[in-house]
């Protein structure tokens, strides 16, 4: 028995170390008082001050944030509502049909997405840059959150809505007092799997993009044909402890939580569930 | 619900901040392409020198927002495609006749124009466009090979034919262009690089197909970093990706074949959708003046067809006739004609089922 | 019968996801499939259907993409399985499992990046072997390598569903079963795998889509000499300026996305991954 469990962890442990092992190579050299990520020639801060004197790559990795959190907002909204439509609609064979629509984009290579929302766009005669980077993370990620939320509807308590209507709830009280309380947590679920899809995009981006603006991938794929300096490291180095702080704050929170009641775990288990 | 709120008025709250932060930065830097004091040049990658942008916002008040393509087709693609505003791009000789063709550019109000004196008159009024009706020179290379010394006797490779020698497999960087890629297959074939014949072309993908073993990698940019670190020993690139390797790794040379290669111009013009024209001018008399012209030549690596820029670069670098050929030996390159909508694709399919071939 | 209130309710909600729908599902779908029949001035045509399947290289490309998706799925899934179950036994197991999500919150592109300064010829996998009396090996622009990183960056989103299969199974099962006497190999063969296949369905889907069109890294960690359909797409799209012939392509894409989805159906909740 005890072998065994030494062979699981060693597993573990091999795996863990294979994920870690590109971030953390990218971490080390952005230490590297020399220029390429090869050689060690010293210990340097040089790329950190590289990096924060670059406004350029700031402004990119702001773009990034706004339009992850922007979209992942709206389409959150909007995926809100396609769920309840979704849900309210009594014929199996519409909402079938709706569903499939709806995982069009879910299944579909980002290559395909981008390509055809580049034919969108042009035949709608629309500007490439900013509008249309949003306008497409929002597409692409409305109907993750329809996926997110729709299994919380199917979940809910029916005599809940059946005696709120009893009691004369108008449309506005009924969804904001019974329903949504109800799916919050496949919203939010939604929210925060949207808002990493469009942090991770870059095919869809690659497309649609134009104008001087760029996101972060795009930003990062032009530069690493070039020779990229190590800035782009230190960045990831940031990137990655705001990550893992993120992480760290989310899991003391939700034990806490946990502790509290035993929501908690549930909550995390939403927002991880179908990643 | 209240949570809910809690969470989206949070949410909201942050996309101010970054909003706002956004705006700032985009002052800073001039990416706000609806300001007035902006220049949007766009341009092949690492093609002008950083300080000359500081220097020319220093002098003018433009801001430049540089935005990059890695080939003329993606340039194309995107100014085409409408949905932009660059005020200034640089295609080469052949796109320049066909977005003139297709009435992309602007033409160019030569009384506006201060330096046009300053430029050789071997690179003024070409064919690709008669007078400079709608371009003015940026700067002028060759195709050809580099060779690393360490890894290539230089004996063994001085003609496109030794590409194909079986000493070189899985050692060669090809540069990712359907036009310079098949220009070498037609010429060691003896046919023009503007070759309009379906055999002759039938014939340089199979010949193409053929260099395959030999063929490392089909990249672009990437290829001057590559060769540096000593990564392939053979690649075939541009005059001016050759420099700022050898520039990098003395054990670089480069070599134009004797038989023949490309000779190219990429000029800048002015595509249809320009917004800031006072930008554009502005620009173009700040990079025709010697001074200007010269310091970006010796950082970027290419020839300069800036007569009096030339004459200030250090001599061994106006006299090394690997990147400012002779005249014989330019006599027997060939430029690149726009082949029209038709064999253009005819080339780029060629290109694409060469790389799609199997290795 | 729809109460006045409801027809209300509905409209409301159908009005933004219903524009949506339209605009960005509907919309793109009907332009493809228009680009990949219609000749340059505007013509019906199959002509580029015929380029495709005429031509043996299309064909040739469309087997080679197909085949490095499927191995890149057999990799990650040969990975994650047992991972997954091993994370599943783990007190804690919510605290690991985000720490298996971390690294995909770092953009794809800086870990492809970093793979580039792992295997050049003078990198760190070389060194290190150099240390051994190795001579430098050419490990970027393979087969090898591409598969490689391809692999690695799917490997979060192949473990994530299977561990969510896995600890939706009641651990009562596996009690009944060990009480009845089947040891532990044969619980996990019997009961706990056939239990997990919605989740490794899930994780076969979610890497297999964006594995056929990873343009970046076989451009980037490949050398272009591996061409995925992403890559004949993108090029088609944004170098070669052939949208018809790019169409075309997708629309095959997409057929074929449609019968896998159809054979991989699963009952249960859906969910997929997509990356390009």
């Amino acid at each position: 028995m005890l072998g065994k469990i030494k062979w699981a962890n060693i597993y573990l442990w091999f795996v863990f170390i294979l994920l870690y092992l590109p971030i953390f190579f990218l971490i080390i050299y952005s230490f590297n008082a020399g220029d390429v990520m090869q050689g060690w020639s010293g210990f340097s801060w040089k790329h950190y001050g590289e990096l924060f004197a670059d406004t350029r790559i700031i402004e990119i990795v702001v773009n990034t944030f706004l339009i992850a959190i922007l979209s992942s907002l709206l389409a959150s909204v909007i995926g809100t509502a396609g769920a309840l439509y979704i849900y309210n609609l009594k014929q199996p064979l519409a909402k079938n049909v709706l569903l499939s629509l709806n995982n069009v984009l879910l299944v579909s290579p980002d290559v395909i997405i981008g390509a055809s929302f580049l034919i969108l766009f042009t035949v709608l005669g629309f500007s490439l840059g900013f509008t249309s980077v949003l306008l497409s993370h929002i597409a692409f990620s409305i109907p993750i959150v329809v996926l997110m939320v729709l299994p919380r509807l199917q979940e809910m308590n029916q005599s809940l809505v059946a005696s709120a209507k009893d009691l004369g709830a108008n449309n506005w009280q009924m969804l904001s007092r019974v329903v949504l309380p109800v799916i919050s947590p496949g919203i939010l679920a939604g929210f925060f799997m949207a808002f990493t899809y469009s942090l991770d995009d870059f095919a869809v981006t690659f497309f649609v993009t134009g104008n001087g603006f760029s996101t972060l991938s795009v930003e990062v794929y032009s530069r690493a044909r070039q020779g990229v300096s190590l800035e782009i490291n230190a960045l990831s180095a940031m990137m990655f402890i705001v990550s893992l702080l993120m992480v760290i704050a989310y899991y003391i929170i939700s034990t806490r939580a946990a502790k509290n009641k035993k929501r908690g775990a549930q909550m995390m288990l939403a927002a991880t569930e179908g990643l | 619900m209240k949570k809910l709120l809690l969470g989206l008025v949070a949410i909201l709250l942050v996309v101010g901040a970054l909003f706002g932060t956004q705006q700032y930065l985009a002052a800073q830097t001039g990416s706000d392409t609806s300001s007035d004091k902006v220049l949007n040049l766009y341009n092949w990658g690492d093609y002008l020198d950083p300080d000359l942008m500081t220097k020319f916002t220093k002098e003018t008040g433009y801001k430049i927002s540089y935005e990059t393509f890695d080939s003329n087709e993606a340039m194309y693609t995107k100014i085409k495609q409408g949905g932009t505003s660059y005020d200034l791009t640089v295609p080469s000789d052949y796109m320049i006749q066909k977005m003139k063709r297709e009435n992309l550019l602007l033409p160019l109000d030569h009384s506006k124009l201060t330096g046009l004196k300053n430029y050789d008159p071997r690179f003024m009024n070409l064919s690709f466009d008669r007078n400079n009706k709608y371009s003015l020179p940026y700067f002028w290379g060759t195709l050809g090979i580099i060779y690393n010394d360490k890894y290539v006797n230089g004996k063994d490779i001085q003609h496109w034919d030794d590409l194909w020698s079986p000493k070189f497999k899985n050692q060669i960087m090809l540069v990712d262009s359907a036009r310079d890629a098949l220009a070498v297959a037609l010429i060691t074939q003896h046919k023009s690089v503007n070759d309009k014949s379906t055999a002759d072309l039938a014939a340089a993908q199979a010949k193409l197909e053929a260099m395959m073993p030999n063929v490392k990698a089909v990249i672009a940019d990437e290829i001057k970093m590559y060769m540096a670190q000593n990564e392939a020993g053979i690649a075939v690139t541009y005059s001016g990706e050759a420099a700022e390797a050898i520039d990098n790794n003395p054990h670089l040379h480069y070599v134009v074949p004797s038989e023949g290669s490309n000779l190219w111009f990429d000029n800048i013009v002015m595509p249809k959708t320009a917004k800031h024209k006072a930008a554009a001018y502005a620009f173009l008399n700040f990079m025709s003046e010697p001074k200007n012209a010269a310091q970006n030549a010796e950082y970027i690596g290419y020839a300069t067809p800036n007569a009096k820029a030339k004459a200030l670069l250090p001599k061994a670098v106006r006299n090394d006739r690997q990147f400012y050929p002779d005249d014989q030996t330019i006599s027997r390159l060939q430029v690149y004609d726009d082949l029209g909508q038709v064999w253009t694709e005819k080339y780029n399919d060629a290109f694409l089922e060469f790389k799609m071939s199997h290795h | 019968m729809m109460s006045k209130r409801k027809q209300q309710r509905q409209l409301f909600y159908l009005v933004p996801y219903g524009a949506w729908l339209l605009l960005f599902v509907i919309a793109p779908l009907v332009l493809l499939l228009f680009q990949s029949l219609t000749t340059q001035d505007g013509h019906f045509t199959l002509a580029n259907y015929a380029i495709y399947f005429g031509s043996g290289t299309y064909l040739l490309m469309t087997f080679n993409s197909v085949w490095y998706a499927f191995l890149i799925t057999l990799i990650t899934l040969v990975i994650s399985y047992p991972m997954a179950y091993l994370l599943n036994q783990l007190k804690r197991k919510q605290f690991w499992l985000l720490l298996i999500i971390l690294p995909t919150w770092i953009n794809l592109l800086l870990k492809t990046y970093a793979f580039i300064g792992l295997l050049s010829k003078s990198g760190t996998v070389n060194n290190f072997l150099g240390l051994w009396g190795i001579v430098p090996q050419q490990l970027l622009f393979s087969n090898w390598s591409f598969l490689l990183v391809a692999a690695y960056i799917e490997i979060p989103f192949m473990i994530l569903p299977i561990f969510n299969s896995l600890a939706e199974i009641d651990p009562r099962l596996a009690q009944a079963s060990r009480d009845l006497g089947a040891n532990k190999w044969q619980t996990l063969w019997r009961v706990t795998m056939p239990l997990s296949m919605s989740g490794v369905k899930a994780g076969i889907q979610a890497v297999f889509i964006p594995s056929l069109s990873l343009f970046m890294i076989t451009r980037l960690i490949g050398g272009n000499r591996v061409i995925t359909l992403g890559t004949a797409i993108e090029e088609h799209f944004l170098v070669t300026q052939n949208w018809r012939l790019g169409s075309t392509i997708g629309v095959i894409l997409i057929v074929a996305m449609v019968i896998t989805m159809i054979l991989t159906r699963d009952r249960g909740r859906q969910s997929s991954r997509k990356r390009g």
